[in-house]
């Protein structure tokens, strides 16, 4: 287990002079455990990541890693401790996943400290753990889809982060990689302890796989807590505009949010006619 | 990382094995290209008006050779071949740096205005204040980190944005041709002949009281951009992964463009603003050396070794007349940018 950081926010404002995003937005990151963002989409969730992880001045407030204005800590020291995945990275021609990976050593390094046996050790540790050691030699761009994304997560994996965030980490990937990605993550955080924060689009997803749920609109949390705790058929419509059923998943028992719609087919009876 | 069962991971690390294989492409291209480069460089000794034998040329490098031929090779031909290795370095670098700082293979300096405003600064000094030798240099070089700073601000809205400012260099490149043929046209018609021949790029001034500043310059340059190499590659990860790395961003992006802004204009200043040596040869290192990565180093080797390559075809190519080398190097390169430019919008790479 690492010795745990904390991330939190406090009063905290994002956006642009003319256009705030968010605003006086106070939350405590739960340390060890994976939290998932959610809301319907111009939420500013993915802005309070990029907040969370200083690639955005705040306006007004702070963000506090261990109790400490982030904007006042040198950047690199908090590479060394917290690390992003962006929503669509992107990486140069032809680079191959062994040297991406490598890269994610960059905080690590400096003018007296070179590249050494350890950074191969962690570079080769963050490839087992996330399937990629067999492609280390291939080049980024004829990995398929998870491949790709399994590789950049090696990168920040490889960063030694003890906090870890991710922008929509599953965007792009069909059901099966989102799930190889997100078990990917679970596996990290129930093995290292290292706390997760990752925007989510899949509000079932969210449920199954998040200790804790950020449930946001318009710029402001609505609620925060324990999936099980806070998803209600309410819930879902005052932030989605959408009624539903909440029924518990059939495999994990987690919430999972059954749309209601307007339009239901028929199922096919046992008469195979497909009418009722 | 702590994760993993120690025996899943190999004696030797994945990640060591690709670091040799990388070390060893990049070390082997860096030969191949040394050798071309010294060779081309034989050549260039050994063509010229004066035919000497190689017996001649070898003798009067070690100094014993007879006045004319000491004088052919020591103060003609040495010194034309040494000033195309290190203009062709520059801007091989140069190119390297930009495409790879802004992400895109468009980018380098001859398209995006800088050489541009450098002819401009280098014309303006020669036709309307008859300015030549260090003197020249000078004022190119701190003419044109103006501009580029000017440039900068415009491409500046709450950050810098690489697109932008491909766009800003773009229109300064097109402004500056036009403030180049007006001053031509509008002065006298022999500085207007320098002028325009300095324009096209050319190597004929070499001589080694111009390369020796020069070199020098080049030399401080390239020192400073080997210190921000490592951020370097974790910029080409773009601008969110890097900053996530723990890059300062917009303070070494400065820092490296104002290199590649130096090192182009130091360039410009000597041989005036030769097309298409910049945005060739680092999309030729990166095909070269086919691993990723920026290849800036490898870029000013396949830099050089065009220069002199093309300083040669321009010179001898055509028995009766000598052409400026640039009238070489646009001609090779323009149909290397349309295939470039038909290349980046097929695979959606050019933005």
């Amino acid at each position: 287990m690492n010795a745990t950081h904390s991330l939190s926010t406090t009063n905290l404002a994002l956006g642009y002079p003319d256009r705030r995003i968010i605003d006086s937005l106070t939350i405590d990151i739960p340390p060890n455990q994976i939290t998932a963002i959610v809301g319907p989409n111009a939420c500013g969730k993915s802005t309070l990541l990029r907040g969370l992880s200083r690639l955005l001045a705040p306006t007004a407030g702070q963000v506090l890693l261990d109790g400490r204005d982030i904007r006042t800590i040198r950047t690199r020291d908090v590479a060394t401790v917290l690390s992003l995945l962006p929503q669509t990275p992107q990486a140069p021609d032809g680079i191959s996943v062994a040297d991406l990976v490598g890269r994610g050593r960059y905080p690590h390094q400096g003018w007296f400290r070179t590249w050494s046996a350890e950074d191969d050790a962690i570079v080769d540790a963050a490839m087992v753990a996330t399937g990629v050691q067999d492609l280390a030699a291939r080049s980024i761009d004829e990995l398929s889809g998870g491949q790709r994304q399994r590789a950049w997560i090696a990168m920040v994996l490889a960063q030694n982060p003890e906090i870890l965030l991710l922008d929509e980490p599953t965007t792009y990937l069909d059901i099966t990689h989102q799930i190889e990605v997100l078990d990917l993550l679970m596996d990290v955080n129930r093995q290292v302890g290292t706390t997760i924060v990752m925007v989510l689009h899949d509000l079932n997803l969210a449920c199954r796989y998040a200790d804790n749920l950020i449930v946001m609109r318009a710029g402001a949390i609505v609620v925060a807590g324990a999936p099980v705790d806070i998803v209600t058929p309410e819930l879902v419509r005052s932030v989605f505009d959408l009624d539903c059923l909440v029924l518990p998943d059939a495999v994990s028992g987690t919430p999972t949010v059954v749309p209601i719609g307007r339009h239901h087919r028929p199922i096919a009876r046992d008469d195979n006619t497909g009418t009722p | 990382m702590t994760t993993t069962n120690p025996t899943t991971v190999p004696a030797v690390p994945a990640s060591l094995v690709a670091r040799r294989a990388r070390r060893r492409r990049s070390l082997g291209v860096a030969v191949g290209l040394t050798v071309l480069i010294v060779a081309l460089g034989a050549v260039a000794l050994l063509l010229g008006k004066a035919s000497l034998t190689p017996s001649d040329v070898l003798s009067a490098l070690a100094g014993q050779g007879t006045p004319m031929t000491g004088f052919v090779i020591g103060e003609l031909r040495l010194p034309r071949i040494l000033t195309a290795v290190v203009v062709g370095v520059c801007l091989g670098v140069s190119g390297s740096v930009f495409q790879s700082t802004l992400r895109n293979p468009l980018a380098s300096p001859d398209i995006i205005g800088i050489t541009a405003s450098a002819s401009v600064v280098g014309v303006v000094a020669i036709v309307v204040f008859g300015i030549s030798g260090l003197g020249l240099a000078l004022v190119v070089i701190t003419g044109t980190l103006v501009a580029a700073a000017g440039m900068y601000l415009l491409a500046w809205r709450d950050g810098m944005s690489a697109y932008r400012l491909v766009l800003v260099g773009l229109g300064v490149a097109a402004l500056c041709s036009g403030v180049v043929s007006y001053v031509l046209t509008r002065s006298d018609i022999r500085d207007a002949q320098m002028g325009l021949v300095w324009v096209t790029g050319s190597l004929n001034n070499s001589s080694w009281a111009a390369l020796l500043p020069v070199a020098a310059c080049a030399g401080i340059i390239l020192a400073a951009l080997a210190t921000l190499a490592r951020p370097l590659l974790v910029l080409e990860l773009g601008d969110a992964t890097a900053a996530g790395l723990g890059v300062p961003l917009e303070r070494t992006r400065l820092l490296i463009i104002a290199a590649a802004v130096a090192l182009a204009a130091v360039a410009v200043s000597t041989a005036g603003p030769l097309a298409f040596v910049a945005l060739a040869s680092g999309q030729i290192a990166r095909r070269l050396l086919n691993t990723g990565g920026a290849g800036i180093a490898i870029s000013g080797f396949v830099g050089a070794a065009l220069l002199l390559a093309a300083d040669m075809i321009a010179q001898f190519a055509w028995p009766t007349t000598a052409f400026p080398t640039g009238v070489v190097t646009g001609l090779v390169g323009a149909p290397f940018l349309i295939w470039l430019l038909i290349r980046a919008s097929r695979t959606g790479t050019g933005s």
